[in-house]
């Protein structure tokens, strides 16, 4: 059993981080994805996380999210998500302090997972009513502001059946929005998009990036994407960050020689 | 006697038969759909104990003849002191065996709802039961309104077995008949047909209408 005392019960100061990782370990039975992750995220940045398939990229994202860890501990805006006080202690956290930790979270997904029995509207609105309590007309209020926002009013009333991939990724942009998240996480939002409608969402991430103060953590494989809109770019190898730094640097000027090698390889396959 | 004249003469009966009959299966397909409900549910759950009971009553259910069951209901459990009127005991026998058939049609379908619609659901930090009540039951039950219609169409034919302990069911007055009038196959011939037009004409058509229904509020249709 892991020392919690080196943990602090909460991050304070001036200057704490929104989304912070300390030591964390992800491990799925013997195979260890994630080691000793130290990483830091402020308030308001936009971070991408790239790397070869395998390198726990993703599993950054499905750990403040859905799963659990197995060393280390996350905080999101000082407060520790998955471990909760006791006796003056930090254990791991119950079920229902986990989902009450992660509100502040929300989340888009690879194949977009909108509930395809309602509609986008019904979408958008099932968090705003079902779990913050808000009435059907303030949910609805907010929830055609936000698919006006992603441009989705018109199609408010269809089925995620009758949308393109691109649509139904707005959409869930929405739905996650309409939550009010402190934090959003991209999992390969356009990797299951054909190519040309992964514009039409990237230009909603750039939209959100230029006008609000979201901080967001983006796994993807689009590098010109994350190039232009990132804050800073971490480079995952083998579970751990084998580089990080500001887009320009990390993609003109990488320094270590695994990045070199995976950019390149990337390169050539465009 | 033409079969017309024997139709004439003990329609009645066979009127009052049938309707017995369709009484016993709505009341066999409640409790039989609520019982599924229950014990699929249970057997998805991580408490061993709740998971366990689930498994016994399916395995025993299952795994045993549905006339002994009816006789247990009927018979064993006045011994007990647990009397079921022979109406009640019927249609509870029917229900409580189609129910743990039914159990394992739930439980196959939750599961086959995908991953990533229990990780959209928790990643909006809905609680377990909305969950399971809002996003995933809706769609596991479209998965199995196929399978449903096959089940219930086999709990009607089991209620015919009701008869067995004097309820006056279809089968029932069907035996009466052939007793007082030895036409045998005017008799049950009659009784074949119309356990096959409630299926055919009642319950099939009916599961189906649900399923269009089920893909209208799903934007499938055309």
């Amino acid at each position: 059993m892991e020392d919690m005392s080196r943990y602090p019960l909460q991050l304070e100061g001036a200057d704490v981080p929104m989304v912070s990782f300390k030591n964390v370990t992800k491990a799925y039975g013997s195979l260890t994805v994630l080691e000793n992750l130290d990483l830091d995220i402020r308030e308001g940045e936009m971070v991408s996380v790239i790397g070869p398939s395998g390198s726990g990229k993703t599993t950054v994202l499905r750990m403040l999210m859905l799963e659990r860890i197995q060393q280390g501990v996350i905080y999101v805006n000082g407060k520790p998500i998955t471990h909760m006080e006791k006796n003056g202690g930090l254990v791991p956290a119950d079920d229902k302090y986990l989902r009450k930790a992660r509100e502040p979270i929300g989340m888009c997904f690879q194949h977009f997972n909108l509930f395809p029995h309602m509609t986008a509207l019904q979408n958008c609105m099932e968090g705003p009513v079902q779990v913050l309590g808000m009435s059907k007309r303030a949910a609805r209020e907010r929830s055609e502001d936000l698919l006006e926002l992603v441009g989705m009013i018109d199609k408010k009333d269809q089925h995620p059946s009758r949308l393109s991939g691109g649509q139904q990724q707005r959409v869930a942009i929405a739905r996650a929005l309409a939550m009010r998240p402190k934090v959003m996480l991209f999992d390969e939002v356009t990797s299951a998009l054909d190519p040309e409608v992964i514009g039409e969402v990237t230009n909603v991430i750039k939209k959100l990036v230029a006008e609000h103060n979201l901080t967001m953590l983006m796994v993807t494989h689009q590098m010109g994407f994350a190039k232009d809109i990132s804050d800073r770019v971490c480079f995952f190898f083998g579970g751990k960050i084998e580089e990080q730094g500001p887009p320009e640097q990390l993609f003109d000027h990488p320094q270590k020689e695994r990045t070199q090698q995976f950019l390149s390889a990337v390169k050539s396959a465009d | 006697m033409s079969y017309w004249e024997f139709l004439v003469e003990q329609g009645p009966r066979f009127v009052d038969g049938a309707l017995i009959t369709a009484v016993q299966f709505a009341l066999a397909a409640v409790l039989a759909i609520a019982i599924a409900l229950l014990a699929g549910l249970m057997k998805l759950s991580s408490n061993p104990l709740i998971k366990g009971s689930a498994v016994i009553y399916i395995e025993l259910f299952r795994g045993t003849s549905l006339l002994v069951q009816l006789y247990w209901i009927f018979f064993v459990l006045p011994l007990f002191g647990l009397t079921l009127e022979k109406f009640t005991a019927g249609f509870v026998a029917v229900g409580m065996n189609l129910g743990a058939y039914g159990a394992e049609l739930v439980r196959g379908g939750i599961q086959s709802v995908p991953r990533g619609q229990w990780e959209a659901a928790y990643s909006l930090s809905m609680s377990p039961a909305k969950r399971m009540w809002r996003i995933i039951l809706p769609q596991a039950l479209l998965n199995m309104l196929p399978p449903w219609g096959n089940l219930l169409i086999e709990l009607l034919k089991g209620t015919a077995l009701v008869s067995l302990i004097s309820v006056a069911d279809l089968m029932f007055e069907a035996k009466q008949i052939n007793g007082s009038t030895y036409l045998s196959a005017q008799t049950f011939g009659t009784a074949l047909i119309i356990y096959y037009l409630f299926a055919r004409v009642l319950v099939t058509p009916f599961m189906r209408w649900l399923e269009q229904v089920m893909l209208r509020k799903l934007g499938r249709t055309e």
